[in-house]
């Protein structure tokens, strides 16, 4: 379903991705771990259509998303909902507007079943009594479930999660957990996680992959990643100062 | 040999400095150029999104009317004064409020509501989608097929075009009477014969070419404000730094455009 094939990139001579392989199958949860600045969100914009690779391609149920037109870009999109790391809520927007926009910005439906839409949404993540707030009065947690709240509203196949669960208390991560797995089966949602929270690595993902020095060097079932013989990732998931893992700069 | 070393790498280190430069300024000249098409292009939404640019109007011409009030009152005050005090010497400060609606509505009345709104409006927009640009709001509206020219950039092309000629017209109408107040108690010119004169000096053409100055500032103050909001990089300083280079270069160009307006019709 989605599928980056030897996709190279570089930002200001500084080669981020290089020869970066990955797929991932319809209804599966893959969580790409890594160090901070390591590449994980770069990867996740591929599969987005935000960030265009130097080479290589981006395929999203067998489509080219790489150096895809405008009108191809729109309709995979259509498939995809994206969890940003800071929410990217619409700062003067209410929630309920924030939620509503994909939809009301477009005219899909009548503005009364957009309203019937946004409550079942808000009710499903528990956030209906903060419908008329705006994102400056919401905690961290809220904002991330607004924005799931805001990319259900297309019923999309595809969601992809950056960094879900950074920045928010144990018991706020756990929730946020909970939401991935329960979109995933609730909705059979394909799921790309990343993120450096094992924690939250190992319980929303069906498959692991370790992002270090551009490529994935290990893709594997959680049981798989906690036992990997790989040094890199063994020192990674132990957070461990001895090993072949070097400070990023 | 050190020495010559060194002072090479810094020569080729200016070569350089200067070639990004002038490579940035045409990727900002380009993006800026094409983002006001596409802003042409999507007027179409102008009547769904009539809420969005009636809250830009309140912001550009509401919010800002304290400083176009004093603005506009301490200009016409002060042009009352530097030309009246040299006309009375001639006997002829009576003219005084002739030459202040000439000069505020052919090039004062537009110049001085571009540089408040520039100060104000242009810098704040600029910020705005920068921050927006920065926390990947811009991002989530192409994830929501929601085309960032239409959802934010055309409702402030429009309603700056539109506040600014109504910004020029109130400063230039507190000017006159700034101008009428300084006339009658420094010059002792009488309001009647002030304000006389004044009519006299408004002329179809002065006005025409005022407004519409006004109304081409506001699209460059608008326009450029967005480009550099939205070609803003990532951090609070890259949002410092389109602040800062949207009123810059929105102040050299309504220089620039302001002069071949003026050129075209009076030249």
């Amino acid at each position: 379903m989605i599928k980056l094939i030897n996709v190279h990139k570089a930002f200001n001579g500084k080669q981020v991705l290089k020869g970066f392989n990955l797929k991932i199958e319809r209804g599966e949860s893959f969580v790409i771990i890594g160090q901070s600045g390591i590449g994980k969100t770069v990867a996740l914009r591929h599969i987005a259509g935000l960030v265009e690779p130097d080479s290589g391609d981006v395929l999203i149920d067998g489509v080219k998303m790489s150096g895809a037109s405008s009108e191809t870009r729109k309709k995979l999109r259509e498939k995809m909902g994206v969890l940003f790391q800071s929410g990217a809520l619409i700062s003067w927007m209410t929630v309920a507007e924030n939620v509503a926009l994909p939809l009301a910005e477009h005219r899909l439906y009548p503005k009364s079943q957009i309203d019937d839409m946004v409550d079942e949404k808000l009710r499903l993540l528990q956030l209906f009594d903060a419908r008329n707030k705006i994102p400056a009065e919401l905690s961290g947690g809220m904002k991330k479930r607004v924005a799931l709240a805001r990319a259900l509203m297309k019923s999309p196949e595809i969601i992809l999660y950056d960094e879900p669960t950074t920045g928010l208390d144990p018991v706020m991560s756990s929730v946020i957990n909970d939401l991935i797995r329960q979109m995933q089966h609730d909705f059979n949602v394909t799921s790309l996680v990343v993120t450096h929270d094992m924690k939250s690595a190992f319980h929303v993902g069906d498959r692991i992959g370790m992002l270090y020095d551009g490529v994935l060097v290990q893709c594997d079932t959680p049981d798989g990643i906690k036992n990997s013989t790989n040094q890199v990732v063994q020192q990674f998931i132990n957070g461990s100062l001895e090993g072949p893992i070097k400070v990023v700069d | 040999m050190k020495m010559k070393n060194e002072l090479r790498a810094r020569i080729l280190g200016l070569f350089d400095f200067i070639g990004r430069e002038i490579l940035d300024f045409f990727e900002q000249t380009g993006f800026t150029i094409l983002l006001l098409f596409q802003t042409i292009f999507y007027t179409k939404h102008v009547l769904r999104k009539w809420q969005e640019v009636v809250k830009q109007m309140y912001i550009a011409g509401v919010k800002t009317l304290l400083v176009c009030s004093l603005v506009g009152v301490f200009t016409g005050m002060i042009l009352a004064l530097q030309t009246g005090v040299e006309m009375s010497e001639y006997g002829q400060q009576a003219q005084v409020g002739h030459l202040i609606i000439a000069s505020m509505t052919r090039e004062m009345g537009p110049f001085m509501s571009a540089i408040i709104l520039i100060a104000s409006v242009g810098s704040a927009m600029a910020a705005e989608l920068g921050t927006m640009k920065v926390s990947d709001e811009i991002d989530a509206l192409e994830m929501m097929s929601i085309s960032p020219v239409s959802f934010l950039v055309m409702p402030r092309v429009v309603a700056l075009s539109i506040m600014l000629p109504i910004v020029s017209v109130y400063i230039i109408t507190l000017a006159s009477i700034g101008g009428g107040v300084v006339a009658n108690s420094l010059l002792h010119v009488s309001y009647n014969v002030y304000f006389k004169h004044l009519l006299k000096g408004i002329h179809f053409k002065a006005m025409y070419v005022g407004l519409l100055k006004a109304y081409v500032f506001g699209i460059i103050i608008s326009i450029i404000g967005c480009a550099r909001g939205l070609k803003a990089e990532s951090g609070e300083l890259g949002v410092g730094h389109a602040t800062r280079s949207a009123v810059v270069a929105s102040f050299l160009m309504v220089l620039i455009i302001g002069y071949i307006i003026t050129a075209f019709f009076y030249g």
